[in-house]
């Protein structure tokens, strides 16, 4: 079983979970003999784990046909891991006339990686290569990770008449609140429209999915999220916590998806009785300068830290350093940090509103906008050694046992079942 | 001649409201009387009403031979005094017949067999006085909180006067011996235990209106039939189970009531009878003795304690309410007293257990570390009330010397004072014959006497 995937992020270089959930479910998915996986991203670094697939950067796919040379091709290509062969192979399946777009050299465009202002040409871009990829490669199965490459997806399964399946790691019903934005909506709908089947990383997803997007149920099922085991060098991360007092964190973009005020305003609630206890709020996000006024006004700067955003390690480092992990999501399709929290023993509080909570029974759940059961709980875990005692031993072991490898399993059959649909 | 011996378990414990940590010292009214009230009067019109009904009709039908025991603690009778007032005089009415008997428990249906043995003896005291003024009768046979026993809680038991316990009859405990016999506690052999039969109270309890039982649908003919069937030596069939069976476990709709009026007729063919626990216990002998090192109960598959205490929420909760004992059994004021037997119910525990993820067990709660918190921020408070009491920084084993010397002072000053009185009448009468006939003796009486009170005076002076 071949499957070509699309995607946005891979590790280590990422932006969010869906590159987290990209790797571990690719490497999931490895586990299994006879799975091999090509995965599409913008631009590479160079540095990603190719050990269980193969990346394509879509930023040394050529588009137009350029006249380089073997030696100058093979040492551009080399620093970011790809083969000049491969080069040439896709050169040879250019399929339409795009000198008059911008292009490098090697006849590439060239793309951020990120989510720029201009995200909507990178996305179209995106299909654009991805079409030379779709004539080139080999493979059974198109499986495109969120929206961004949903048109990739659309593209490749018209070039090859492969099924196509989508992986909705996120709607925009999530991102906004509700108030989605009209020209993601309509990729995302035309997307699922076109898909064969799609995955929702939750439940709570698949019902967004269905009643927002009109999609047929038993075209959608749920696969939810894992957790990749920590490295022991991670596991061997000392507490740094410098302070004597409990420490609270909030882990996350502090953006409305994440319901950061929620945070805020518990944490104002708990320090009114409580004194010998921190909130840390590690993350950056469009709504940080609004979250950095109200803790002023509430009074508690003093005992409310923000840390800006973190990356790889740091975010463990913080998790040590926390008693408790909160996350007051308004809506999360999946949320894996307060797993990642969990794997270091930190008793974690979630909203309701997340889909992990569908899966996580040693966590403490509280509706997100109820302020007073938030603080309630984080009271509790800070005051009562033995809720925190629990949480942290049962909730490391209840996350030990969510693996990959058994999502990995679950997406398989989905694979075969497509495919026999088909036949 | 084989005999069924019925009864049944009623209890309602207080629910609590939800109850924030910014409550703590400032609210101390911890339950959700709209709940409370909600489920007590659905339950008594459910269950509790109808089934009394029921019950005083066979009684008077079967012509005095059919017997039930009831064991009702005093947290449920203090609800329904409140709430279902009705329910009260229903089994008022009940124990006039002298067909039923109601047994002794802890009055708050807690689990303080298990962790506070003062506790344990002091409550069963308070269901005790509680029973006999409310039903007029004294109870002669005890059952602890769900039926929970082990070799030490007989002990305390016989402590305090019993001669006949009701217990479960776990497979674990019994192995291959039947519990259709009368037992022995094997540390107090003249503690004698009648045991349930599980697989026969079970099919009235837990299985009579499932449709995928292979024996379903269950009549009183068939059921009797099972009975009869036993080996002949085995004379008692404990049906132990709860109240609630009628109505609410097994809606009436499923038939439980006729069932259950059918079955005098059908055990009155097969010569079989009813009886009360305290009539076995003066009637047979105990056949064996039995041993029980770890608790049980009669709740779960395992029939043991671990959905009270089985995990170190349920553990540190309990351990708190246990250390506080002491200390609140010195408390005097009244709405201590009253909230310290409420808080003390089993259900806050059993709604703390995380045995079975996802099923809502009865529980009040989304989920068991909302239990937890809620009872750990009441508990909170009500520490702070009963630390309000006394010093805070006083060990228990200090204060309790010191409340025995102040009581113990107080007696000394009454005795004194009575003491004084009578000197002064003594005086008093003195002077009235030394006015009828003067003389020098009195006076030198008082002096003698004046003297060694002075004397110690003038050496701390100095």
């Amino acid at each position: 079983m071949k499957a070509l995937m699309f995607g946005w992020e891979f590790p280590p270089h990422i932006l969010g979970g869906l590159g987290t959930a990209s790797y571990g479910l690719t490497k999931g998915m490895s586990l299994q003999s006879d799975m091999q996986i090509t995965f599409c991203i913008p631009k590479p670094w160079g540095d990603e784990d190719q050990s269980f697939l193969k990346i394509i950067g879509m930023n040394n796919v050529p588009i137009v046909w350029k006249d380089a040379n073997y030696d100058y091709v093979q040492s551009r290509l080399s620093e970011v891991g790809m083969k000049a062969e491969d080069y040439f192979k896709f050169r040879d399946h250019i399929y339409a006339d795009f000198s008059y777009r911008h292009v490098n050299d090697l006849g590439c465009i060239e793309f951020s990686g990120r989510y720029p202002d201009n995200l909507m040409e990178e996305i179209n871009n995106y299909s654009i290569v991805a079409g030379v990829v779709a004539r080139t490669e080999e493979y059974d199965i198109i499986h495109a990770h969120d929206w961004l490459t949903y048109p990739a997806g659309i593209h490749a399964k018209n070039v090859s008449g492969k099924p196509l399946v989508l992986h909705v790691h996120a709607t925009d019903y999530d991102r906004s609140r509700g108030k989605v934005n009209p020209q993601v909506y309509a990729i995302e709908k035309d997307g699922m429209d076109h898909a064969d089947h799609i995955m929702t990383v939750s439940e709570l997803t698949r019902r967004t999915v269905i009643d927002k997007y009109y999609q047929d149920p038993a075209k959608v099922t749920t696969v939810h999220n894992a957790v990749t085991p920590l490295s022991p060098d991670i596991l061997a991360i000392p507490d740094k916590k410098g302070v004597k007092d409990k420490v609270i964190t909030f882990l996350g973009r502090i953006t409305m998806q994440k319901g950061p005020e929620y945070f805020v305003e518990a944490a104002a609630k708990v320090l009114q009785r409580s004194k010998h206890v921190r909130f840390v709020m590690a993350g950056s996000g469009d709504m940080m300068d609004q979250m950095i006024r109200l803790v002023a006004s509430r009074n508690i700067s003093d005992r409310f830290h923000f840390t800006g955003f973190m990356r790889g390690k740091q975010v463990y480092e913080v998790l040590k350093a926390s008693d408790v992990y909160v996350m007051p999501s308004v809506s999360e399709p999946f949320g894996i940090s307060p797993l990642e929290a969990m794997q270091c023993g930190v008793p974690s509080i979630i909203s309701k509103q997340s889909g992990c909570a569908e899966i996580l029974y040693y966590a403490v759940k509280v509706d997100y906008w109820d302020i007073d059961a938030l603080a309630d709980s984080m009271y509790s875990i800070i005051t009562y050694p033995a809720l925190h005692e629990f949480l942290k031993t049962e909730g490391k072991k209840e996350v030990d046992n969510i693996k990959w490898e058994y999502a990995g399993q679950k997406v398989r059959r989905i694979y075969d079942m497509v495919l026999a649909n088909r036949k | 001649m084989k005999t069924i011996c019925f009864y049944f378990q009623i209890h309602q414990p207080f629910r609590l409201k939800r109850y924030r940590f910014f409550d703590i010292g400032n609210d101390h009214y911890y339950y959700d009387d709209f709940q409370n009230e909600e489920i007590i009067h659905r339950i008594a019109e459910q269950s509790y009403l109808p089934a009394n009904r029921m019950i005083l009709e066979m009684i008077k039908n079967s012509g005095g031979k059919f017997k039930v025991a009831y064991s009702i603690s005093g947290v449920a009778l203090e609800q329904m005094e409140i709430y279902t007032p009705e329910v009260i005089d229903s089994f008022k009415e009940l124990a006039a017949s002298g067909n039923v008997e109601f047994l002794a428990e802890t009055y708050a249906h807690s689990l303080s067999s298990l962790g506070d043995p003062d506790e344990f003896k002091h409550q069963v005291k308070k269901q005790e006085e509680k029973i006999k003024t409310l039903f007029g009768v004294k109870p002669k046979v005890f059952r602890n909180t769900e039926l929970i026993y082990s070799d030490e809680i007989s002990e305390l038991v016989y402590e305090m006067g019993y001669h006949g316990m009701l217990t479960e009859g776990a497979k674990h405990i019994l192995g291959w011996k039947s519990p259709n016999y009368m037992y022995s506690s094997c540390v107090e052999p003249k503690l004698s235990l009648l045991l349930k039969n599980d697989l026969f109270s079970e099919d009235l309890s837990d299985r009579f209106s499932d449709y995928s039982w292979n024996e379903y649908p269950l009549t009183a003919d068939k059921f009797i039939s099972w009975i009869a069937s036993t080996p002949e030596s085995e004379q008692i069939i404990n049906l132990f189970m709860n109240y609630e069976v009628f109505g609410t476990l097994h809606s009436a709709s499923t038939g439980i009531f006729d069932f259950f009026k059918a079955l005098p007729r059908f055990a009155a063919e097969k010569n079989i009878g009813f009886s009360l626990p305290s009539e076995i216990f003066t009637l047979m002998k105990p056949v064996d003795m039995i041993s029980v090192p770890y608790p049980m109960s009669w709740v779960d598959e395992e029939r043991d304690t671990s959905s009270w205490l089985g995990n170190i929420l349920q553990q540190e909760a309990f351990r708190k309410i246990c250390e506080m004992g002491e200390r609140v059994r010195m408390c005097e004021p009244r709405r201590i007293r009253q909230d310290w037997y409420y808080l003390q119910s089993s259900d806050h525990f059993y709604y703390m257990n995380t045995k079975h993820p996802g099923k809502d067990n009865f529980s009040p709660y989304d989920n068991p570390y909302e239990a937890f918190i809620n009872y750990m921020n009441v508990l909170a408070d009500f520490s702070l009330r009963v630390n309000a009491q006394f010093p805070e920084n006083l060990e228990d084993e200090e204060l309790n010397p010191l409340i025995t010397q102040i009581k113990n002072q107080g007696e000394e000053i009454e005795n004194l004072q009575k003491e004084l009185d009578k000197y002064k009448r003594k005086a008093e009468k003195l002077e009235k014959t030394t006015k009828a006939e003067p003389s020098v003796k009195p006076k030198a009486v008082k002096s003698e006497e004046a003297k060694p009170v002075k004397a110690p005076a003038k050496k701390s002076s100095k």
